[in-house]
């Protein structure tokens, strides 16, 4: 089995997948808790036209783009449409629900005009839409170790106001901290972590390798602390198995790995049931 | 004389063109136990907002700590438990101590770490409510009671010379209210820290604090609650619109 190592595409697919399975459900622990999983989604799709922009440079100025890597301006449109969406949120105090439909279908629109001004493409967009063992460079990889390791000091030194952010929003407001800039550090790492996520799991399944492994935890944990460490736990379990099998059955990594955390989320469902009638 | 930690100068407040609150005059020192009551409507949340800075000054002026209030920066100085039972997320996935800590969030600053030290910290303010065992529990398992427990310990932790609490026993069960004002009256005796309660309950208060604010746009009696007792019923229903429960005193 350790054979499948001594390709390079192999590597690069399991060393990004291990990262994202340690950062996709870090952040969205802080998402589950604060009922922003919607953003998430909105943000992958908004992360999918900054891709098809990117396609299209690189397709009508090939002098000048042809080599520039779709990722960047995927990060781009996401944390450009993250900040359009606190904007909006700001304009529609009383309906703040509605910045998602806007961003959301404001960003499939888009996409859909530049995929069609470039007459479809001719690498494979499958491969965006659902993720893909094969299709992660070097180059991918290197942008999603540097973007995780800010994510992750990030966290780490701004734990304390992030907890009390997420569990009493009126409280931070109230103790003196700066909760506006610190919502705002936090929703830019979330469009930074959804466009990097999206290479491995595909954009429409970003939002899941977010919530999905949370949720399982929510049902185990006894803290927030142990919420983290376990949302981790079953994202690496998801990311890991699925990836292997992804690659084994020749099948999306985005569809198995969505599949295999939504069964851990059964067996967790499963486990708690079990605890309460025994 | 002991030291001014509230004082309210000719206060006047309007929202639109209606006046919510008229010429409050309020003085709290170290050490008081105020409860502030009036029905609904009567401005008791406006004071708060004003209080807390939230809602800024319109006419009158505020010292805290002696400091004008557009001037205050120690908020730290002030915990405030607002009627938290009522609107916490209740599946939220974190324990009696993971709640209390983030009280100290502000005192230990920015890139800095919870240590032992703070630690310590949480399990005393814990044990001056009665919540030690609790450390490791989860908040949403425990009774609304038991929740606005940790909330005042969260308040707690940080060592504020004044409380500031709102309605803090919406949500309580009626045995536990009474405890909860037990506890109210302990912090103040023995801790020496100053409270201001705000609600609409005139029944168990009046016994456990030490001044009564009658509140409904105006003040209409500040002063110890001795001097309450006296006030007859009559009084009372003027003020409130409509009969309330009589004032028993049983000591």
């Amino acid at each position: 089995m350790l054979a499948m190592f001594q390709y390079e595409f192999l590597q690069n697919a399991f060393l990004s997948g291990l990262i994202i399975g340690v950062i996709a459900p870090l952040l969205g622990v802080f998402i589950v808790v604060r009922k922003l999983s919607l953003i998430a989604d909105a943000l992958s799709h908004v992360t999918l036209t900054g891709i098809a922009a990117s396609l299209l440079l690189s397709k009508e100025f090939p002098a000048l783009f042809a080599n520039l890597n779709p990722l960047y301006l995927g990060m781009g449109f996401s944390v450009g449409g993250s900040l359009f969406i606190e904007r909006l949120r700001s304009v529609y105090k009383h309906y703040q629900e509605l910045a998602i439909p806007i961003i959301l279908s404001g960003g499939v629109g888009l996409g859909a005009i530049f995929i069609s001004m470039a007459n479809g493409f001719n690498v494979d967009l499958f491969s965006y839409l659902f993720g893909s063992v094969s299709a992660v460079g070097r180059a991918d990889l290197w942008i999603i170790a540097i973007i995780s390791i800010i994510v992750v000091f990030t966290v780490i030194f701004l734990y304390k106001e992030l907890f009390l952010l997420s569990f009493d929003e009126e409280h931070a407001k109230t103790s003196g901290i700066s909760a506006k800039t610190i919502h705002f550090i936090f929703i830019v790492l979330v469009a930074l972590v959804i466009a990097i996520s999206m290479r491995i799991v595909g954009v429409l399944l970003v939002s899941a390798l977010m919530t999905l492994p949370v949720a399982a935890a929510l049902k185990v944990a006894k803290s927030f602390k142990q919420t983290i460490f376990m949302s981790i736990l079953f994202g690496e379990i998801a990311v890991i198995g699925g990836l292997f099998s992804a690659y084994y059955l020749n099948l999306a990594p985005g569809g198995t790995i969505v599949v295999l955390a939504i069964l851990v989320l059964l067996a967790t469902i499963l486990f708690k049931k079990w605890q309460v009638t025994r | 004389m002991k030291e001014e930690i509230i004082k309210l100068d000719h206060i006047t407040y309007k929202y639109e063109q209606e006046n919510v609150l008229e010429d409050i005059n309020l003085t709290v020192r170290e050490g008081d136990f105020l409860a502030i009551v009036g029905p609904n409507g009567s401005g008791k949340s406006t004071l708060l907002k004003l209080l807390l800075g939230i809602n800024k000054v319109q006419q009158g002026e505020i010292f805290l700590f002696g400091v004008k209030i557009s001037r205050f920066k120690s908020w730290e100085r002030i915990g405030y438990v607002s009627q938290k039972a009522n609107s916490f997320n209740s599946g939220f996935p974190a324990t009696v101590e993971e709640v209390v800590a983030s009280g100290l969030t502000k005192k230990i600053g920015l890139f800095r770490f919870y240590t032992k030290k703070h630690r310590e910290k949480v399990i005393q303010a814990l044990r001056e409510v009665g919540m030690q065992d609790f450390l490791h529990r989860t908040v949403g398992d425990l009774s609304g009671g038991q929740q606005q427990r940790v909330f005042i310990a969260r308040a707690l932790v940080s060592d504020p010379e004044l409380l500031i609490l709102d309605e803090p026993t919406v949500g309580v069960d009626v045995q536990n209210v009474s405890n909860f004002y037990e506890l109210l009256y302990d912090l103040n005796r023995n801790l020496g820290l100053t409270l201001i309660l705000v609600t609409h309950d005139t029944g168990t208060i009046t016994e456990k604090v030490t001044h009564i604010a009658c509140l409904n746009k105006r003040l209409h009696f500040h002063g110890d609650s001795n001097e309450y007792e006296e006030l007859n019923n009559q009084d009372m229903s003027a003020f409130y619109g409509h009969d309330v429960c009589t004032i028993k005193h049983d000591h």
